[in-house]
């Protein structure tokens, strides 16, 4: 597809929802960041120019997503840290490490764009992904605990405190009850 | 140590050693990190705040001895205090004016910063003076090696070092070189070489600017994309193109010269003149007219000034390091009149407004 501008490729496929009914753009980056800058961008400082482009693009519009389906994507929670996807488009900024694993379909196309690649090739910690997704656990699990608290479930309170502290300690995490 | 020693020094990025230190003045490398366990700062609640930051203070106390870091609570700074951090590029503007727990642990030689609880967990930073990426690499990896033995950072296996905003994710790395390109911006063609670099997917900003005029004519260059690329591929995209900027800048001045020597010579001579003899200066001016005297030094019309002092003075005479050393808050209009005094002063030796000329 052609940018709506001009003769190069449009990479950036965007829905305005602004005034209810939805308007389909696609234009080339060029023209997508002229576009983004005229719709109000911030900061004109380069070095924010793509953190102010995500943050746009994830607040007006999702990349090649109807409105329709970009109500329903908008709806989905993350376990863990409990942000919508519609809190990450209006605030540009990401709840916790396990959005990019549950917001994968919406987070993938929007990386692409700002990146150009999707792929991490450089340097890796020592222990890997593994000792990180397990640690990440603790976002929900705490927060589990602190409703249970809230509910006075106790029982279920406990568990998860003793779940948390293995995890803590660096053992594996087993299975919880819930 | 505490900050107030800071003064004293000169700042790293201002330092201005090292080959072509006419025109680059400092390199610099900053990655973004987070911890696996906690909510991004944003979505983090006050108590997770605290936790964050007493977790990585232990870890940033292990690296070095701590007798030599400073390490502060930023949100017990004085408002002067912070800014006077930011001027030194010790810590983001965003850092300094944001609210919450967070801190940052800097080094005596100030040749690394490290926030917490900035929009990351963590921003390791590493500042260098002239043009030594590699160096600043080899050490911002050694103290990333330390921390990440003491702590568990966000990783994927696809995406890499996870961050709060998808710019930043992978390598989470954002390198960064120091230019001071007064020709290129005298002869208009700094927008046509900021329009070069965006397509190669490098940015430039202006030091403090606000749009593309940057004060003192000072441009930093660094890479746009994080991810998809090792941490050497973004340090050689970066290395790679300054000297073809270094060179646009040196055809620039050469330009300028065979031009017309005498409206150079003139230009240069006149903001000698009112750096030595203004009763009241801005900022803005101030810098403005010390860039133009600066290219006048390094391309010989200026014979009686040393690089190392206008240096110095491009950082001396900031707001908040002006208020620093004056020991006292000034509101704009007697900064202004202290900041002619302190640039008549050093500039001439004595406090002399109509001394004669050496030049």
């Amino acid at each position: 597809m052609k940018c709506q501008k001009c003769d190069k490729p449009a990479t950036f496929h965007i829905t305005e929802l602004t005034d209810g009914n939805p308007q389909e753009l696609h234009l080339c980056e060029e023209h997508a960041r002229e576009y983004l800058s005229q719709s109000g961008m911030g900061s004109a400082e380069p070095e924010n120019m793509a953190a102010a482009l995500a943050h746009q693009m994830a607040q007006q519009m999702a990349v090649g997503q109807t409105a329709e389906e970009l109500a329903r994507l908008d709806q989905q929670v993350c376990p863990f840290c409990g942000i919508s996807f519609y809190d990450f488009r209006s605030r540009g900024r990401l709840g916790c490490p396990h959005d990019y694993t549950c917001f994968e379909a919406q987070l993938n196309p929007l990386i692409l764009n700002i990146h150009g690649e999707t792929e991490h090739t450089g340097k890796t910690p020592r222990l890997g992904s593994r000792a990180s997704q397990e640690k990440t656990q603790l976002i929900r699990f705490r927060r589990e605990m602190k409703e249970a608290v809230a509910e006075e479930d106790y029982e279920r309170a406990g568990k998860l405190r003793d779940t948390i502290r293995r995890i803590e300690q660096g053992d594996s995490p087993e299975e919880t009850s819930h | 140590m505490e900050l107030n020693d800071l003064t004293q020094n000169q700042g790293q990025w201002l330092r201005g050693s090292g080959p072509q230190s006419d025109i680059v003045m400092s390199s610099r490398i900053r990655l973004a990190r987070n911890l696996a366990d906690f909510p991004f700062v944003g979505q983090a609640s006050d108590v997770d705040r605290q936790r964050i930051e007493e977790v990585l203070k232990g870890a940033v106390q292990g690296i070095e001895d701590a007798s030599r870091l400073l390490y502060i609570e930023v949100d017990d700074l004085a408002g002067v205090d912070r800014q006077f951090l930011v001027e030194r590029h010790l810590i983001s503007r965003e850092h300094a004016e944001s609210e919450g727990v967070r801190a940052v642990a800097i080094d005596g030689g100030e040749s690394f910063s490290i926030m917490i609880n900035e929009e990351d967990h963590l921003r390791i930073q590493v500042m260098r003076s002239g043009l030594s990426l590699d160096e600043t690499w080899e050490e911002i990896n050694r103290i990333d090696d330390s921390l990440e033995s003491k702590v568990t950072y966000a990783f994927h296996d696809k995406y890499g070092y996870l961050t709060a905003c998808p710019t930043n994710v992978g390598t989470g790395m954002r390198v960064s070189v120091m230019l001071h390109l007064p020709a290129l911006v005298l002869t208009r063609q700094i927008e046509k070489v900021f329009r070069s670099l965006q397509k190669i997917s490098l940015a430039v900003r202006g030091l403090y600017g606000e749009g593309s005029q940057a004060m003192g004519d000072f441009y930093q260059i660094s890479n746009q994309i994080t991810l998809g690329r090792s941490e050497q591929d973004l340090i050689k995209q970066v290395h790679d193109i300054v000297p073809v900027i270094i060179d646009y800048e040196r055809q620039a001045r050469d330009f300028l010269i065979k031009e017309s020597p005498e409206n150079l010579h003139d230009r240069v001579s006149r903001a000698y003149g009112i750096l030595r003899t203004a009763q009241t200066i801005s900022s803005e001016e101030t810098m403005l007219l010390l860039s133009s005297v600066r290219m006048g030094v390094n391309l010989g019309l200026i014979h009686d000034l040393e690089i190392p002092l206008l240096n110095d003075l491009f950082l001396k005479t900031q707001p908040a390091h002006l208020q620093k050393l004056t020991g006292a808050e000034l509101d704009s209009s007697d900064r202004n009149i202290e900041r002619a005094r302190y640039l008549r002063s050093h500039l001439h030796g004595q406090n002399e407004p109509n001394g004669p000329e050496k030049n």
